[in-house]
């Protein structure tokens, strides 16, 4: 038996699963062994929030009508923040050519490694995200509605940060550059996350801004790992 | 643009280049032309407005601005997606050449829309959903511009700037209907840019020859534009040394 | 098997090389040579799937191959300049990974054979981070032995070798080419290869 008949025995047909699996098992166990970064860039979250009643004063009723809207710009921030170590690390060392080249679908890969990192750098902001809303005086149906946000959208924050994460590979200008190309697409889901708390607010039910937001997230899960398929093959070429 | 016939005689560089050069004087005079006619409706023939005066004449700078800043991004994505998928790259230059004066009319229709909200509702920036969304085109464009010069190949460029134009413009309807969404929740009804004054049907033409000028102008701009980025990038083919010299 | 035809690649507006052409059928290993920054990496790149030509076509089998094509995935294994390491994992956890991604199974009693095979057992616990270059090196090409594959594309694998690393990856592909297998290897150094199967390219 030659190398070219053992070859069918090897390639696993389709495997979007676990492709997908390989990615995140992997990743998360990466992540384990980094939690020092990921604990920096949760202090990141905390300090953004921090600053601004510093900024603005502490009147309570101010606080409390900026609450959602600083909660969620600051978890924009940090999910920007976080965006490089998706494909930084493994760009550099030449792991992502062998993602690339692998036998399994690019976008089953990438969603897993999309789904790893919203687990390690997403997921903490949703869940200290009431703590600090405390701070601003938000009530307890407030806290639900704005952690259901945050829930329903960190995950397409992430998917749309990695087409940017992507794109920008072996690109000039780091981190800023990163922020034009991904704020833009992050405004709805701003608009739609603080906008639920604020409907709830004034008497409105937060159902049609979370069902939109759980929506973007579906839109997000089919196209954005197409998308960064083909920006990372762009980015290797 | 208006090459669309002649797509696949006209796809390479070389061929586009001598066509693009004797197309130019064409639209830019027509342009030139229909920007005078365009004027001297809106600033001559067209009447004073009852409730606005004379600021209002602002909106046949503004509205045809803004309608090209649209435009020229739906067209610059279409080049875009044409390069992506046949891996050509006069499409890509195209792309290239629109996006600079994508970002101008945008930057126009924003300056002018604020110019007409000072003395017609008080206020320079009102945060109303059309303005906000043409602030975001900007940086729409400029991300696309910025994402160019900062990938140091050239193919490498079209194919990533491609890919964001593409996402962008997939985005552009989503955010537009979140910041219309947005401005509803927050403001009400109660400013908005988008109450200019009952059409009168003079003021309507005046705009739609306003808008052509703009487009002609766009296509004369873009045409010069792209035969200089061609020569930039097709540095050493052999016909340009023959050609220019 | 695997055909090459005028063959052109521009990187950053310079013409990295134009009209490469060569054919291997199964048996032969093709050693590319040429100085730095003569575009060695770019072509094994195009061979291997993951660059573009900007002109000519690559042909594998007779059928033309596109970049990425699911096809030229299952049958190439491409070893780059990068060893493909990560550092937070042990060289056993590494070669597992990676032999897992590339849809070979890989228990532990496999990837040990291949670490001695290399001399890397009493490396195999320890993190990618602390070895040396050599070793990283050898654990790159432990996967020769764990993912097989028709077509290898190896960009300078004998980089960072001692003698007996050289030996083995000698070994290795003696034993690749002769159940009909094929290389195309970009190198410095010469590596010695079995009797007629050697062809070799020089990229100006």
């Amino acid at each position: 038996m030659t190398p070219f008949d053992a070859v069918v025995a090897d390639a696993p047909p389709g495997g979007v699963w676990q492709g997908a699996a390989w990615a995140l098992a992997r990743d998360l166990k990466l992540a384990l062994r980094s939690r020092p970064e990921l604990g920096v860039l949760l202090l990141f979250y905390v300090i953004v929030v921090t600053l601004f009643p510093l900024g603005v004063g502490a009147e309570p009723a101010l606080l409390h009508a900026l609450g959602p809207g600083v909660l969620w710009v600051a978890a924009l921030l940090a999910s920007l923040l976080s965006l490089p170590r998706l494909f930084a690390s493994d760009f550099a060392d030449g792991t992502l050519e062998q993602i690339a080249l692998s036998p399994y679908p690019l976008p089953a890969l990438i969603s897993g490694k999309i789904a790893a990192h919203w687990a390690s750098t997403g997921l903490p902001l949703v869940v200290i995200s009431p703590l600090l809303g405390l701070q601003f005086g938000l009530a307890g149906d407030e806290l639900v509605v704005l952690a259901l946000g945050l829930l329903l959208g960190t995950p397409t924050l992430s998917m749309l940060g990695a087409i940017g994460a992507a794109l920008t590979l072996g690109a000039r200008g780091g981190g800023g550059l990163l922020a034009l190309l991904i704020l833009p697409l992050y405004v709805p889901i701003l608009i739609f996350g603080a906008g639920a708390v604020d409907a709830m607010r004034g008497g409105l039910a937060a159902s049609p801004q979370l069902s939109l937001l759980g929506a973007a997230l579906i839109a997000a899960a089919v196209g954005a790992p197409l998308a960064t398929s083909a920006a990372v093959r762009i980015a290797l070429d | 643009m208006n090459s669309s016939i002649h797509w696949f005689r006209f796809a390479s560089p070389a061929s586009f280049y001598p066509l693009a050069g004797r197309l130019v004087p064409w639209f830019a005079i027509a342009a030139a032309i229909l920007a005078a006619i365009g004027l001297w409706v809106g600033l001559v023939v067209a009447p004073t407005d009852a409730q606005q005066g004379d600021a209002y004449r602002i909106i046949f700078i503004h509205v045809p601005a803004a309608w090209m800043s649209m435009f020229i991004y739906v067209v610059m994505a279409f080049w875009c997606a044409i390069s992506l998928g046949f891996n050509a790259r006069l499409a890509a230059m195209l792309a290239q050449a629109l996006a600079p004066t994508g970002a101008l009319f945008t930057a126009i229709a924003l300056w002018t829309g604020a110019l007409w909200g000072k003395p017609t509702w008080g206020t320079y920036w009102a945060w109303d959903a059309r303005m906000t969304s043409e602030l975001i085109l900007l940086f729409l464009y400029f991300g696309y511009i910025a994402l160019r010069n900062a990938i140091d190949d050239p193919r490498r460029a079209d194919r990533a700037s491609s890919v964001l134009a593409l996402v962008g413009a997939v985005n552009v309807p989503i955010i537009y209907f979140s910041v219309k969404w947005w401005n509803t929740l927050h403001q009400g009804a109660s400013v908005s840019l988008s109450a200019a004054p009952k059409m009168a049907a003079i003021m309507l033409t005046g705009m739609l020859v306003m808008t052509f000028a703009a487009w002609f102008y766009a296509i004369a701009v873009v045409l010069v534009r792209t035969r200089s980025i061609i020569l930039d990038r097709e540095r050493g083919a052999a016909w340009i040394s023959e050609t220019v010299g | 098997m695997l055909r090459a035809e005028r063959l052109a690649a521009q990187r950053g507006g310079v013409t990295l090389f134009a009209n490469v052409e060569f054919a291997l059928g199964p048996g032969e290993a093709l050693l590319v040579t040429g100085a730095n920054g003569s575009g060695k990496t770019t072509l094994l790149k195009i061979v291997a799937g993951l660059a573009q030509p900007d002109a000519g076509t690559l042909d594998w089998r007779g059928a033309a191959v596109a970049p990425f094509a699911a096809e030229a995935r299952a049958t190439t294994l491409y070893i780059g300049h990068a060893t493909a390491l990560k550092d937070e994992l042990t060289a056993e956890e590494n070669l597992i990974s990676l032999a897992r991604l590339h849809g070979a199974a890989a228990d532990a009693a496999t990837v040990n054979d291949a670490l001695r095979a290399w001399t890397l057992e009493p490396q195999r616990a320890l993190p990618a981070r602390v070895l040396s270059q050599g070793q990283r090196r050898r654990i790159g090409l432990a996967r020769l032995r764990l993912v097989r594959r028709p077509l290898w594309v190896l960009d300078e694998p004998a980089t960072a070798l001692d003698a007996a690393g050289v030996a083995t990856l000698q070994a290795l592909l003696a034993e690749h080419l002769a159940q009909g297998g094929i290389a195309v290897i970009a190198t410095h150094q010469d590596l010695a290869l079995p009797a007629g199967s050697r062809r070799t390219l020089q990229l100006r």
